[in-house]
Formats: C-alpha cells, structure tokens, sequence
C-alpha cells in the first residue's frame, strides 16, 4: 500500500496538484498485500474523497484499460481529477511457495491447471506455434530482450542493465521451450501512477500535458487453448481502434511500449499493431528496428524485460516512460524529437488487449 | 502410462463436465455435441458457443488429433509435477481443441502437426486424466 501511495503522491506532485483536487482514483489490487476493496482502502489511507472510486482486475491488460475507462469518465463527467495508481512487491512481498500458487492458479482449473502449464509455458505454446508457422528463429525472440536490455542500460531505474547477446539469451536455462530465462520477464516490487484530467483542466498545471489521442481494447478469450488464433491476437482490433480514434497510424509512432512478458508477446504485438505485416515480426526484429535509435525504439525504459515487472502494475511503467519521452525529459535515453509514441498492455495469456496513442501535440 | 503421484492439481467437479470425466473413468473421450449446427464443442457449456441452442448431448469422439502448438516445461510448477513433461494444445480430428501433457520420453522429440492419441491416466483414486501419446504409426 505505501509503495502504492508514493506513487499516487508523486504524481499529484508533479502535476502541480494537492491531493484535495482527486475526484477520480482507480487503483489494481496487489497479490503481495491484497485488499478486499483496494481502491477505497487507498482512498482512506490518503483521506480523500473521491466521486469516482474503483479498483479493476483484468491482469497485465489492466493498466491501460483503467485509462481508457478514466478517460471516459472524464469526458462523461464522472470526475475531474483522475489518480491512476498501481503497485506490487512480487519480489519482497510473495515467498517462492506463494509465487508458485499464483502460477499454478493461473488457466482454467478443469481444463489447463491440472496438466501443470507454467506462466512461461503458455506463451512457450505462442512462441512455438510462430516458429512453426513462420520459421520465427529463438535467435530473433533473443533479439528481443537484447534491444530491451539495450534501452534499460541507458535508465539508471532500470533493475537489468548489463548489456546481454543473443548467444546469452540462447545459453541461459531452459525454462519452457523455446523460451529460456532471459526470455522472461523480471520479479520485482514497484508502483507507478499518473494524473488524467482533460485538455482544459491540464493547461495551468505545472507541465506541458501529454495527450492521449486514441486508445482502443480488444478481447478475444481468456484461457489460451480457447484461443481462435495463436499467432494473431486481439491486439490487432485494439491497435486499429486506437488509430482511428486518434487519426493516426503505425508508421506515424516515434516508439512503442509493447507488453513483454515474455519475448513471443512482443513479436506478435508487432505484427498485430501494425508495425510489420504478420509472420515478419522476426525479420523486423533482425532489422534492429528495436534498439535505441531504431526505426521504432521498442520498450525505451527497459520494459518488464529489464526495467521491472511488479505484476498487474508493470506496464504503468511503460506510461510515465511515455510521458517522459513525449515531455523530452527522457534523459540518454530520450527518443530524438518523439512527438507521438503508442503503448500497449495486454493481460491473460495475449487476452484482453489495449492500446493508447500519446502525443506532445494536441492534435 | 503410469500414475503419478498424488497432490497434483486435480479438476475440480463441476455437474456440466461431470459426462466428460465419467467418461474418462470408462476411458472414453466425450464431447459436447450440438445436433442444431452439427459441432462439437470443448469446454462444456449449457448453450452451444456457435449458435446459442441448447440442444446439446454428449458423444464419443476418436481420441485422435494434431498438435496446433506444445512446449517442454523444464521447471515443473510443482514437485508433484516432474520436469521435464510435454504440455501441448491438441487439435481434435471432430474439431474442438484442447490442452493435455504429451507422454514421450526424452528419445521422442514432438513438432507441431504430429498426430497424437488419446490414453487415460488414473490420478489418485478419484480422476482419470485423459492424455495423448504420439501416434507412431503416422510418424
């Protein structure tokens, strides 16, 4: 809760708010510390009293589906003032046992669960089923957390930041084929949060706003065996929407924050958003398209690959990276002259999808 | 196929699945049928996911099916599941796909599109799993 609150404050204090302007406060609960009703036991842990007050659980996918859901309140008059806030200690918080009951609690009970599917094998099922379908190499899934590696190594938040080769990928264990260790995201604790207001109400606030333009979602099952595709996702429906709200298309995005889990997430999220056509995720990879200075940075802090992954909040990181990159405050790592970036956050196994665009620009 | 050992996770019983695990018991597949679209359907549910109907019963199916995706777990979610095993979505021939371990030892490599066959495995005294074997005869 007190890394949860950190956060919430953090926020309000750089938006150049007291915590008395909160009228909106969405909030995921932590596996690490759970609570019954969480976004009303945060809201009480900081005395305030909002008019819109909820906590949401769609997984990974949560982040951003709470941003949409904030942005239509504000446009419906739910609230003024909406506190997005989220953190989890899996790192500290969960002993190995309780890690492991998480895992094995994940899938259907009757029908996936008993045969004894790890995290990392779900998406292992996605990876293979590419590789199979498109001759994928796990040279290029590797290529994958080696361009997130190189990103975090120019983030001093980042937890990860020793460069890593291909051939480090390759010859780290085993985990699930054809996914090994450095395929996989990190375990850590961390909370990050953002204020949402409209256009109007950011304009005497203390920083340039950064504008959410367009954000779309897109579901397609929850349990990964009642998947209709498992090569392509719901994330395509997700990304067209976004676009289309925002005017804007894939090669109009200076950089992508894309949900990685684990390296097969991103490769088909690149090909379902747009940025390669499907089945050419691999040879995008192999272009170095990823890396800093790339045709389209991928993931510039780091992401759940290097930078940190506290479960259910992990991608919130992805969002105030964005903020910083579009605010041009991203330091070494800044993406030259980025005006437009999408983020992307999926939950399940590639279940329930979203996708924002963000500019510096209005319009 | 040898029984494992107990405490792992056993399906919870539920009264619209319970046709598919006596089915197990007497080492039958069953599945869902809809007679209004012609289909068979996996999870069982009380409408048919296609068009709605209710007019489903239960059928027996072949066993046999094509492997759309697998992977080898190398670290077991449990000591009661030793690593390393095959988990494995299963294409069934009548349509429906499902999720099961593939029983082959370390000498036996699995690729999608393998054909595989249903065998029945006894957990505990209370479930019979089904699970699937490479089909050697098509390799």
């Amino acid at each position: 809760m007190e890394l949860c609150v950190e956060a919430a404050l953090s926020a309000i204090a750089d938006a150049g708010l007291d915590k008395s302007d909160v009228d909106g406060l969405l909030t995921c609960n932590a596996m690490a510390q759970p609570y019954m009703y969480h976004a009303e036991a945060m809201a009480e842990y900081l005395q305030i009293f909002p008019r819109y007050c909820l906590s949401v659980g769609a997984g990974g996918g949560t982040t951003f589906s709470i941003v949409h859901h904030a942005a239509s309140a504000i446009v419906t008059g739910m609230a003024d003032v909406i506190v997005i806030a989220m953190a989890d200690s899996l790192r500290s918080g969960l002993t190995r046992d309780q890690a492991m009951q998480v895992q094995a609690s994940t899938g259907h009970p009757q029908f996936e669960q008993p045969y004894g599917p790890t995290v990392p094998a779900y998406y292992a099922l996605i990876a293979q089923a590419h590789m199979a379908e498109f001759g994928t190499t796990p040279e290029q899934l590797a290529g994958i957390a080696v361009a997130c590696r190189q990103h975090a190594s120019l983030n001093p938040a980042a937890q990860m930041r020793d460069p890593i080769t291909v051939d480090d990928v390759l010859s780290s264990r085993l985990i699930a084929d054809p996914l090994h260790l450095l395929d996989c995201s990190l375990v850590s604790d961390g909370g990050s949060a953002i204020v949402l207001c409209s256009a109007e109400r950011a304009a005497d606030l203390r920083h340039s706003p950064v504008y959410l333009l367009g954000a779309g979602e897109g579901h397609n099952h929850e349990h990964i065996s009642a998947a209709h595709n498992l090569t392509t996702s719901a994330a395509r429906e997700a990304g067209e929407r976004a676009y289309a709200m925002a005017g804007l298309g894939p090669s109009d995005m200076d950089f992508a924050q894309l949900y990685d889990c684990f390296t097969p997430t991103v490769l088909v999220e690149l090909e379902d958003l747009g940025f390669c056509a499907k089945g050419e995720g691999g040879a995008f990879v192999d272009s170095g398209a990823l890396a800093p200075g790339g045709a389209l940075p991928v993931n510039t802090h780091g992401g759940l690959l290097s930078h940190c992954h506290p479960g259910n909040p992990g991608s919130m990181f992805a969002l105030t990276e964005s903020v910083w990159q579009l605010r041009h405050s991203a330091g070494d790592r800044q993406v030259a002259d980025a005006r437009c970036g999408l983020v992307h956050a999926q939950g399940g196994i590639m279940s329930s999808h979203t996708a924002l665009i963000l500019s510096r620009e209005a319009a | 196929m040898n029984a494992p050992q107990a405490s792992r996770i056993m399906p919870p019983d539920t009264e619209i699945s319970r046709p598919y695990w006596d089915g197990c018991k007497q080492g039958v597949l069953r599945l869902q049928y809809c007679s209004d679209c012609d289909r068979f359907q996996f999870y069982p549910r009380i409408l048919c996911s296609e068009c709605g109907g209710r007019s489903l019963s239960w059928r027996s199916v072949s066993g046999r099916g094509r492997v759309a995706s697998f992977t080898v777990v190398r670290r077991g979610i449990s000591p009661a599941y030793p690593a390393p095993y095959v988990v494995a979505l299963i294409d069934l021939e009548e349509g429906p796909r499902m999720m099961s371990n593939i029983i082959v030892d370390d000498s036996q490599p699995v690729a999608v599109g393998d054909t595989v066959i249903v065998g029945f495995q006894p957990w505990g005294a209370d479930h019979v799993m089904p699970v699937f074997e490479l089909d050697k005869v098509s390799r």
